[in-house]
């Protein structure tokens, strides 16, 4: 009798598991069955009413990161702004699209758009082989930044060479973290990663890390702002790499071209500039 | 999936041997911290009980990421203000180790506590009127029938703590869950990265989980 319901349940167990594992993909596929019926949904329209505009109505879904100072965050009376948030907006402007800006947190919006949850995602994503590998698909570059080491103000580091056996700090995901990779084999330093940059700083000015690697002008800015006592050591840049808006599905294709155009435009008529010059002073 | 495993496999398993070495050395400790409390706890004497009561409540009362955070920048702050820049500085294996024993050892002392006094107080009265003393009837005659009572209890502890070790990640110890969000960010692959990482968790606690088991048979053998 024993065995007889412990097999029961070893059978209700491995059951269960399975309809876990395939629930899964189904809610995938309905997902993308959703994603793909709507264009071609708004295309039969068009066609009826002969209509240029291709996406007439449609509200773009559009994930973010939560906060990435100064790309994305939270300002002193509670408004969701930063340089993507601005972007993003100006773009949408320009071009005549609506989307919905949805502040996910990293992890979250590249999930969200894996997944079919989100068109597009802008969270300062750096444009890198990998992700393209992965299958992303990136905008063109909205945002280049050299990438420099950054020591403690009292630090007797000088340099790369000086870094041999210590550890530096880097924010996941970020151009520094990429740019910190490439060097430490050649200079024999370990790398530690946080989550978000005050904690990244905190280790440097702590003494936990020697180091920390961050986007040049996003480092003077806190340095200024926080009066963190750090400096920025301005002979350790590298030449420095593209942030771009990111999409999943070929069917955000059309959000990719509009971004595209959009940003061009921006960048012409001097608002891109203005937006820089408002959060990197 | 295949791409994830072959790009990023060798480092996960490297992470994950890390998570193995917090976890043990954590635990090492959490053991010592937790016998020594949990006795303290037992001991017939008000100010040793306080002392127990007082680690146990202030541990337990603060979640494991603000001790982590705390003992990891705060400490070395702390000591760094009273005797100059980089007088003190943690590595984050020294920092977790603290950290995980803190917490862990915290809960064990409880374990252990309930352990003994789960023994009835008989048996404690009957060592020692046959001439035993305290020590050597704690030893020899509370002990190990406690023990048979909290190792169920131990086990689910320990596994609790292999798995906390991912709440590590905030102070950067390349444990598997930083490991896996720097692969995440690298290769943009949500889900087959957590769906690999979740296997390895799943694969080492169910293997611990059976060498327990074992254990547990084999010393509570003799006991039906």
């Amino acid at each position: 009798m024993k065995k007889l319901i412990a097999l029961a349940l070893a059978l209700v167990l491995a059951l269960s598991l399975v309809a876990c594992g395939s629930t899964a993909p189904a809610a995938d596929d309905a997902a993308n069955s959703e994603a793909t019926a709507a264009p071609d949904a708004a295309a039969e329209g068009d066609a009826a009413e002969g209509d240029a505009t291709a996406s007439d109505g449609k509200v773009w879904v559009i994930a973010t990161d939560t906060v990435f100072k100064p790309f994305e965050y939270t300002d002193e009376s509670g408004n969701f702004v930063g340089i993507d948030v601005d972007i993003l907006a100006a773009i949408a402007e320009d071009q005549g699209f609506e989307y919905e800006l949805k502040s996910l947190g990293w992890d979250g919006a590249i999930a969200a758009c894996q997944s079919g949850q989100a068109d597009g995602m802008i969270a300062g994503a750096s444009i890198t082989e990998d992700r393209i590998a992965s299958g992303w698909t990136f905008s063109d570059g909205y945002y280049t930044a050299t990438q420099t080491m950054t020591v403690a103000e009292n630090s007797d580091i000088a340099g790369f060479e000086d870094l041999e056996g210590k550890t530096v700090a880097v924010k996941i995901g970020t151009q520094g973290a990429s740019y910190a990779e490439s060097l430490k084999d050649e200079y024999g330093f370990t790398i530690q990663s946080f989550e978000d940059s005050p904690t990244m700083y905190q280790a440097v000015l702590g003494g936990q890390c020697v180091a920390c690697f961050e986007d040049t002008p996003i480092m003077q800015a806190s340095i200024k702002d926080g009066g963190l006592a750090l400096k920025v050591l301005e002979n350790t840049a590298n030449e420095g790499g593209d942030y771009g808006f990111a999409i999943f599905s070929e069917n955000s294709q059309e959000l990719l071209d509009m971004f595209n155009a959009g940003l061009a435009n921006i960048k012409a008529n001097g608002t891109y500039d203005e937006i820089l010059a408002k959060y990197l002073g | 999936m295949i791409r994830i495993i072959t790009t990023y496999g060798g480092l996960l398993l490297t992470a994950m041997g890390q998570t193995l070495l917090l976890a043990l050395c954590g635990l090492f400790f959490a053991c010592i911290l937790g016998l020594i409390f949990g006795l303290l706890s037992v001991l017939k004497n008000r100010a040793c009980n306080i002392i127990s009561i007082i680690f146990v409540d202030a541990i337990r009362g603060v979640p494991m990421i603000v001790l982590a955070f705390y003992i990891y920048f705060g400490m070395p702050a702390l000591f760094n203000g009273l005797m100059g820049y980089n007088a003190v500085t943690l590595t984050a294996l020294q920092a977790g180790t603290i950290c995980l024993s803190l917490n862990c050892g915290a809960y064990m002392a409880e374990i252990i506590r309930a352990g003994i006094q789960s023994v009835d107080k008989g048996q404690m009265e009957a060592a020692r009127s046959l001439g035993l003393p305290y020590w050597k009837a704690m030893y020899r005659v509370v002990l190990p029938q406690a023990i048979r009572t909290m190792i169920p209890s131990i086990i689910n502890q320990f596994i609790i703590t292999l798995k906390d070790t991912s709440i590590l990640s905030v102070i950067g110890f390349p444990e598997l869950v930083n490991t896996a969000k720097n692969v995440v960010a690298n290769s943009f692959k949500i889900f087959e990265v957590w769906t690999l990482v979740a296997l390895m968790y799943l694969v080492v606690i169910t293997v611990l989980s059976r060498v327990a088991k074992i254990l547990e048979r084999r010393l509570n053998r003799g006991r039906e």
